[in-house]
């Protein structure tokens, strides 16, 4: 990033002083009649620098708008690099312990996370999906994956978070993101899950 | 269609009675021809030969037949030579059985199945008795598919009434979920079909005449449907609206209802509507509790669910219209309880649901006045238990093979059977007895 900036600044210098030779040369070449013909040995020769100062100019403005077009692009990567940040932030899902609805410390960072981008961007709903690991009645698991989407809600809601911008949806222990029946995939199942249903194309800054 | 050859009631027969007495007293549907005994479920079974079946289809309609009467848990089927056919006829005739040798086989009834041309002619021989004491004539359709295997079910069905005066529960088909995709398959694991659904599909349920099945679906955009299975076509009853799902449809015991549950963020409560749809009626105000899984009494006038109103899921049985509720599994109370599934068994005597024991699930039923809980499995994880028509055998979902697959147990002799092959079987419900074709 740094190495990228220097280089931008260095072409900008180049810019510069070709641009201020250009105004210095002119006034020079000015008086000069156009349709005299050569009649010295110098004529010629001013001919080819006039030629090369051109080629000289054109290059450089080349450069500039190349320049120009990169430093845009480079802000355009870094705003979606960001906004691909705060979308993983707002979309990063939040763990449970066994048989819980209730919020976790980690749970409360990962919501608090979240807060700040969901008020700089108003426009953004989400939805938060309720999942339970496996153990559990599969039926009654459906009642409480609503629970813990709730509970995520709630939060956020209590933290400013506008009601009508968050839908909630439980989906019991139907969607597993880790397969198996020991602690380490329960764990990663027992969660709930965030995702932007509208407004989330360009994320501002908090 | 059944002609009752002889209104006499047997004998007790040799082999199995101990002191003669009335088995079903109160079933006054069909009186005076059962066979008599002394019926202790864990020990005794009628003993009954069913003779050689002629005809095309004579060897399918035998094995047919005795499978189910062994699948009933009441009988014993008894295997004879059947390589000298006459061996089994009194000496001389066509029509007399040989009694004394099936009482040597220790054969309380022998069936008699001939092949007509509108089905099957059906003849009970009482052994002790030493004469025919029930005929009947049942119709079969031409060709042999899901409605003929189920019109020998019925068959089958009608042969268990005669011997034992209570109707057998091979006319049945259990309805289930592999993953997210219903099935319904004949009670002894033939005829397995997949019924196509709206997706997402959990829970499915039985109207009490077998015709229509009511299920749910998870997720956004939950709802409640009823698929007639005449048609395939599902029907939106119930959308649960932004923010809740509905689950556990159960229909009521007389088809006109459907209860289920509506979970939200704030609670889930107990809804009734009419199984047309309409507006839906609250049974139950949760407070921020959920409750689930409703099943009513079979006269209608009760319904046991799960809740965690106390802090952890326990049973609790309520009046049809949502009041008087009071905890049904009241016993060893601790806050690690888990008890849930519950389905009210069709005798309205218990009601069958699983228990986490040990980390797992287990099946238990529960006397409905309260009282001790009986433990029936032990066996892996065994969970979602729905009771077949008969109030003696559940279907269940066990992981003992290691993949959950759906068991029948017969509660009263522990005998067990998988009915189905293939993984991740699971929700079972036992259809009703099945009346006409489907």
């Amino acid at each position: 990033m740094k190495r990228l900036q220097r280089v931008a600044g260095l072409t900008s210098t180049a810019v510069a002083v070709a641009v201020l030779a250009g105004c210095h040369k002119k006034p020079e070449a000015a008086p000069e009649p156009v349709a005299t013909p050569a009649f010295n040995a110098d004529s010629a020769r001013l001919a080819q620098e006039e030629a090369a100062r051109r080629a000289a100019e054109d290059a450089a403005r080349r450069r500039a708008a190349d320049s120009a077009a990169a430093a845009q692009a480079e802000a355009a990567r870094a705003a979606t690099a960001a906004a691909a940040e705060m979308r993983t932030t707002l979309t990063s899902p939040v763990h449970f312990d066994y048989d819980q609805s209730t919020l976790r410390p980690d749970a409360q960072a990962a919501l608090d996370a979240k807060i700040p981008i969901l008020q700089a961007n108003s426009d953004v709903m989400i939805r938060i999906d309720g999942n339970t690991d496996e153990r559990g009645s599969d039926e009654y698991n459906l009642a409480l994956g609503e629970r813990r989407a709730a509970a995520a809600k709630q939060y956020l809601v209590q933290h400013g978070i506008a009601d009508n911008r968050i839908e909630t949806v439980s989906y019991g222990e139907e969607r597993p993101v880790a397969q198996g029946s020991d602690e380490s995939a329960w764990s990663q199942n027992r969660r709930d899950e965030f995702e932007i249903t509208s407004g989330g194309q360009m994320l501002r800054r908090p | 269609m059944i002609r009752r050859a002889h209104l006499v009631r047997a004998v007790a027969t040799c082999c199995l009675a101990a002191a003669p007495s009335i088995i079903h007293a109160q079933d006054t549907t069909f009186r005076g021809v059962t066979i008599n005994g002394t019926y202790d479920p864990l020990r005794d079974k009628w003993g009954v030969v069913v003779l050689p079946v002629a005809g095309p289809q004579g060897d399918s309609v035998r094995a047919i037949v005795q499978r189910d009467l062994d699948f009933s848990d009441r009988f014993s089927i008894i295997a004879v030579d059947t390589s000298d056919v006459s061996a089994l006829h009194a000496r001389g005739t066509a029509a007399g059985l040989n009694y004394p040798l099936f009482a040597r086989l220790a054969a309380a009834a022998v069936v008699e199945i001939t092949p007509v041309p509108s089905g099957l002619h059906v003849a009970l021989y009482d052994v002790a008795a030493a004469k025919v004491i029930n005929v009947g004539e049942f119709s079969l359709p031409p060709t042999m598919g899901r409605d003929w295997r189920m019109a020998v079910h019925r068959t089958s069905d009608e042969i268990a009434r005669w011997v034992t005066g209570q109707r057998g529960i091979a006319a049945t088909r259990v309805a289930y979920m592999r993953g997210s995709v219903v099935h319904i398959v004949d009670s002894d694991g033939a005829g397995d079909i997949a019924i196509p659904t709206a997706e997402n599909a959990m829970s499915p349920a039985w109207n009490p005449v077998g015709s229509s099945l009511a299920y749910t679906t998870y997720g956004l955009d939950s709802r409640l449907f009823v698929l007639d299975l005449a048609t395939g076509r599902s029907r939106n009853i119930v959308s649960a609206g932004r923010n809740a799902i509905v689950q556990t449809p159960t229909f009521s015991p007389d088809g006109s209802t459907i209860v289920y549950a509506r979970a939200s963020e704030s609670q889930g409560d107990l809804y009734a509507v009419t199984r047309d749809g309409g507006t839906s009626r609250r049974l139950t105000v949760a407070r921020g509790a959920y409750n689930a899984s409703p099943a009513f009494s079979p006269d209608g006038r009760r319904i046991v669910y799960v809740s965690n109103v106390l802090g952890r899921p326990e049973l609790y049985v309520m009046d049809a219209d949502g009041t008087g509720a009071d905890v049904l599994t009241n016993y060893d109370f601790s806050e690690n309880n888990y008890r849930s599934d519950p389905d009210w068994s069709p005798d309205g005597r218990q009601v069958a649901y699983q228990e986490r024991i040990d980390g797992r699930f287990q099946i238990r039923t529960i006397p409905i006045t309260g009282g001790t809980p009986k433990l029936l499995t032990s066996d892996g994880e065994n969970e979602q238990p729905s009771w077949a028509p008969d109030a003696r055998h559940l279907v269940f979902t066990s992981t003992r093979t290691g993949v959950r697959q759906l068991w029948v147990l017969d509660s009263e002799s522990g005998r067990l059977r998988q009915l189905t092959r293939s993984g991740g079987s699971r929700l079972a419900a036992w259809s009703p007895r099945l009346e006409g074709p489907r």
